[in-house]
C-alpha cells in the first residue's frame, strides 16, 4: 500500500529543480517577512552615538542596552501602558467570546421563533454600515465614552462575521440530540449554552478568541480617536503618540513645549524601537501556536449555507 | 367601532392555526441573545441613523442638551453637505486614489495568494512549507503602527537602511517621505507583503481539501503538473476566489486607514495627493474642526458606495455563475 502511494507520489511530484526554485522563492519571501523585526531589534540595541554617526546597521558596531535601561527607568509609563493593553485584550476577548458565541448559538437553533428576523439583523451590517463618522459620533457624543477604557473594548467586541462563524460551527458540530436531551432533563437555554455547548466548542472559542485578542492587542485606531488621557494609553497608542510628537516637533521646533516635556516626548530612536519590540515579542511568540485556529476560522467562515 | 374592529382582528389572528407558538424556549433564547442584540442595535444600527447628520447643519442649541436633541433641532441642509463634498478639490483625487489603489491591491494580492498557494501545495518538503507559511503569516499580525516603525527604519533619510545602502554604493540619498513618486509602489508592496501569508494559507486550505483521487486519475491519463493545476486545482479554489473577490469589491471605496496614514508618517503635505483616501480625509476632518455635517456627507457617500459595489459584484457573479454568489 505504502509502496503504491510512494510510486504514485513520485509520478506526480514536481521536478527536483522546480522544487529547489520554489524553495528559494519562499525562502526569500519568508525572510522578507521576518527581517524587519531584526532591523528594529538591532536599532534598539545599538549605541545612540553610533546611530548618529553611522546610521542604522544590521550588525551594530557598539552594542548598548541603554534603550532597555531607559524603558526600565521609565517603567511606570511602560508598565501602565502594558497593563492597559493587557486589560483591554483580556476583558475584550472574554466579552467578545461571550457575545459572539451566545448570538451564534441562538441563531443556530432552527426552532427559534425570531430566527428569520435575526438572520436579517446580522446580514444588513455585513453590506451596510453607517460609516466612520457615525460610529465616532455614537461612541463619542451619544455614549460619551471619550477617555474611557470601554471605548477601546465595546466597538470591537462583536461582528456579524464572527457570529456567522459560531453559528456554522454550532450547526455542524453540536448534535441536536444533546440539546434535546438536556432540555428533557429540565435545563434552560442559558445552562445548555454555558454548560453543554461551550465546553464542546473549544475550537470555535479559540478561533473567535484569537481574532479578538490580536485585534485588541494591535488596536491603535480606537485609541487615537477616543483616548487623550495619557494614563489610559495602551502600548500601541504610546508608540503612535511618540511618532506623532516627533513629527510635531519636527514641524514646530520647541513649539509650545517646555524643555522637560520636550525631553520626555522625544525618546531616542533606540528607545522607540525597543518599545516596538516590547509590542511585537508577545505576538511573535504566540501566533505560531494559534495560527491553526485562524486558518480553521477562515475556512469555517467561508462555508456558506 | 374602530376599537371593535381591532379586537375582532386580534381574535381572528389568535384563532388562526399557527406553526408554532412563542414558547418558554424562545423567551430564554431571546434573553440569551439580548446583550448581543443590544450591541448590534447600538454599534451597527444606531450609526446607520447617523445618515441624518449628513443632511443637517449641526448646531449646539442653548441649554446644554444632548447630541440627539441638538441634532434634531438643527436646521436641514438638504443636499448642501454633499454638494460641498462633491465640488471640493479633494473629491476627484480621493475617488481616484481609493479606487485605483484598491484595484491594484485586489489584482496583485489575489495573484500572489493563488500563485503562492499553488507553489506551496506542490512543494515536496512539507515541513519546510509549514515553516515558510508561519514566517509569511507574521506581518498579518503586526499593527500598522508597528509596521510604520519598520518602514521608518528602512526609509528615514538620515539613518535609514536603504539610504545607507544607496550611499554605500555611491548614490544620492533619497528623501523618501518627501518624494511622492515612490509611494504608490511602496504602498502596494506593503499591502501585498502584509496580506501575503493570509491569502496563501487561505487558498492552500482549500487546495488541501481537494480529493487526491482526482489527481491520481489525471496522472493516469497523462496530465502534466500544469494541466492538473489548470483543470483540477484552479476550478476547486474558484468558490473561495470569488467570495474573496466579492468581499474585496465591497471594500473598494474603503481603505486600510493605517496603511495610508501611519505608514506615510501621518500623511505629510508632500504625500497628500498621492496617499489620501476617503478614510484619511474623514479621519482628518474628525480631528479638525470641520463642520460635522460635511464630514458625515463624505462618510455616508463612502458607506453607500460600498453597499452598492458589494451588491453589484454579487449580482454580476449571480448572472455569470449562480452557484458562487455569496448573498
Amino acid at each position: 500500500m505504502s509502496k503504491k502511494d510512494k510510486s504514485g507520489q513520485s509520478l506526480n511530484q514536481i521536478k527536483t529543480s522546480t522544487n529547489i526554485v520554489f524553495n528559494l522563492v519562499f525562502l526569500i519571501l519568508a525572510i522578507m517577512c521576518v527581517i524587519p523585526l531584526l532591523f528594529v531589534f538591532s536599532i534598539s540595541i545599538t549605541d545612540e552615538e553610533v546611530l548618529r554617526i553611522n546610521g542604522y546597521q544590521l550588525f551594530p558596531q557598539v552594542m548598548s542596552a541603554s534603550a532597555y535601561e531607559f524603558l526600565w527607568n521609565e517603567r511606570m509609563t511602560i508598565l501602565r501602558a502594558a497593563f492597559m493593553s493587557v486589560a483591554v485584550t483580556v476583558i475584550g476577548t472574554i466579552i467578545s467570546i461571550a457575545l459572539n458565541t451566545s448570538m451564534g448559538y441562538v441563531v443556530s437553533r432552527r426552532t427559534f421563533k425570531l430566527k428569520q428576523l435575526y438572520t436579517w439583523l446580522l446580514f444588513i451590517p455585513m453590506v451596510f454600515n453607517g460609516g466612520m463618522l457615525a460610529s465616532y459620533v455614537v461612541v463619542n457624543n451619544i455614549l460619551k465614552l471619550n477617555n474611557n477604557i470601554w471605548a477601546l473594548i465595546l466597538p470591537l467586541a462583536c461582528s456579524a462575521f464572527s457570529v456567522t462563524i459560531c453559528r456554522t460551527f454550532f450547526r455542524t458540530t453540536v448534535p441536536d440530540s444533546i440539546i434535546e436531551s438536556a432540555k428533557i432533563d429540565g435545563a434552560g437555554q442559558f445552562r445548555i449554552w454555558s454548560q453543554i455547548v461551550l465546553p464542546i466548542s473549544k475550537p470555535v472559542m479559540a478561533t473567535i478568541g484569537m481574532f479578538a485578542a490580536f485585534g485588541y492587542w494591535n488596536d491603535w485606531f480606537q485609541a487615537s480617536l477616543y483616548i487623550q488621557d495619557s494614563k489610559l494609553q495602551t502600548l500601541q497608542s504610546l508608540l503612535n503618540q511618540m511618532q506623532k510628537n516627533i513629527e510635531y516637533i519636527a514641524n514646530n521646533p520647541y513649539g509650545g513645549l517646555s524643555m522637560q516635556e520636550y525631553k520626555l516626548s522625544m525618546p531616542t530612536e533606540s528607545v522607540r524601537m525597543a518599545i516596538a519590540i516590547v509590542i511585537i515579542v508577545p505576538i511573535a511568540c504566540t501566533y505560531p501556536f494559534f495560527q491553526k485556529y485562524f486558518i480553521s476560522g477562515l475556512t469555517i467562515g467561508s462555508v456558506k449555507e | 367601532m374602530e376599537m371593535k374592529k381591532v379586537i375582532d382582528e386580534g381574535k381572528t389572528r389568535v384563532k388562526k392555526p399557527r406553526k408554532k407558538r412563542w414558547s418558554k424556549d424562545d423567551t430564554e433564547l431571546f434573553l440569551l441573545s439580548l446583550p448581543t442584540l443590544l450591541w448590534f442595535l447600538i454599534f451597527s444600527y444606531l450609526p446607520m441613523f447617523g445618515v441624518i447628520i449628513a443632511f443637517k447643519v449641526y448646531k449646539l442649541s442653548p441649554g446644554g442638551h444632548g447630541f440627539i436633541y441638538n441634532l434634531l433641532h438643527s436646521e436641514w441642509a438638504g443636499i448642501g453637505n454633499f454638494k460641498y463634498f462633491f465640488t471640493s478639490n479633494s473629491f476627484s483625487m480621493l475617488l481616484r486614489n481609493t479606487i485605483l489603489y484598491n484595484i491594484a491591491f485586489i489584482i496583485i494580492s489575489a495573484s500572489v495568494a493563488v500563485g503562492g498557494a499553488l507553489m506551496l501545495s506542490s512543494m515536496r518538503n512539507k515541513k519546510g512549507s509549514k515553516v515558510y507559511q508561519t514566517m509569511m503569516f507574521l506581518p498579518y499580525f503586526m499593527s500598522w503602527v508597528v509596521i510604520s516603525y519598520f518602514v521608518y527604519a528602512l526609509l528615514t533619510p538620515e539613518r535609514g537602511y536603504i539610504n545607507g545602502i544607496i550611499t554605500a554604493m555611491g548614490g544620492e540619498r533619497i528623501m523618501w517621505y518627501q518624494e511622492s513618486k515612490y509611494w504608490p509602489f511602496i504602498l502596494v508592496f506593503l499591502n501585498t507583503w502584509k496580506g501575503m501569508g493570509y491569502g496563501m494559507v487561505l487558498y492552500l486550505a482549500s487546495i488541501t481539501g481537494i480529493d487526491p483521487s482526482l489527481y491520481e486519475a489525471a496522472v493516469m491519463d497523462g496530465a502534466t503538473k500544469s494541466q492538473q493545476a489548470r483543470h483540477i486545482t484552479l476550478p476547486a479554489i474558484k468558490p473561495v476566489f470569488i467570495m474573496m473577490l466579492i468581499l474585496d469589491c465591497g471594500k473598494i471605496f474603503n481603505s486600510d486607514f493605517g496603511l495610508f496614514y501611519q505608514v506615510t508618517g501621518q500623511l505629510p503635505a508632500s504625500l497628500y495627493t498621492t496617499a489620501s483616501t476617503f478614510d484619511t480625509y474623514i479621519y482628518n476632518a474628525i480631528q479638525s474642526s470641520a463642520p460635522i455635517g460635511q464630514t458625515a456627507a463624505a462618510s455616508f457617500f463612502q458607506a453607500i458606495c460600498s453597499c452598492a459595489t458589494i451588491l453589484l459584484a454579487n449580482w454580476i457573479v449571480s448572472k455569470i455563475d449562480n452557484e458562487n454568489r455569496i448573498i
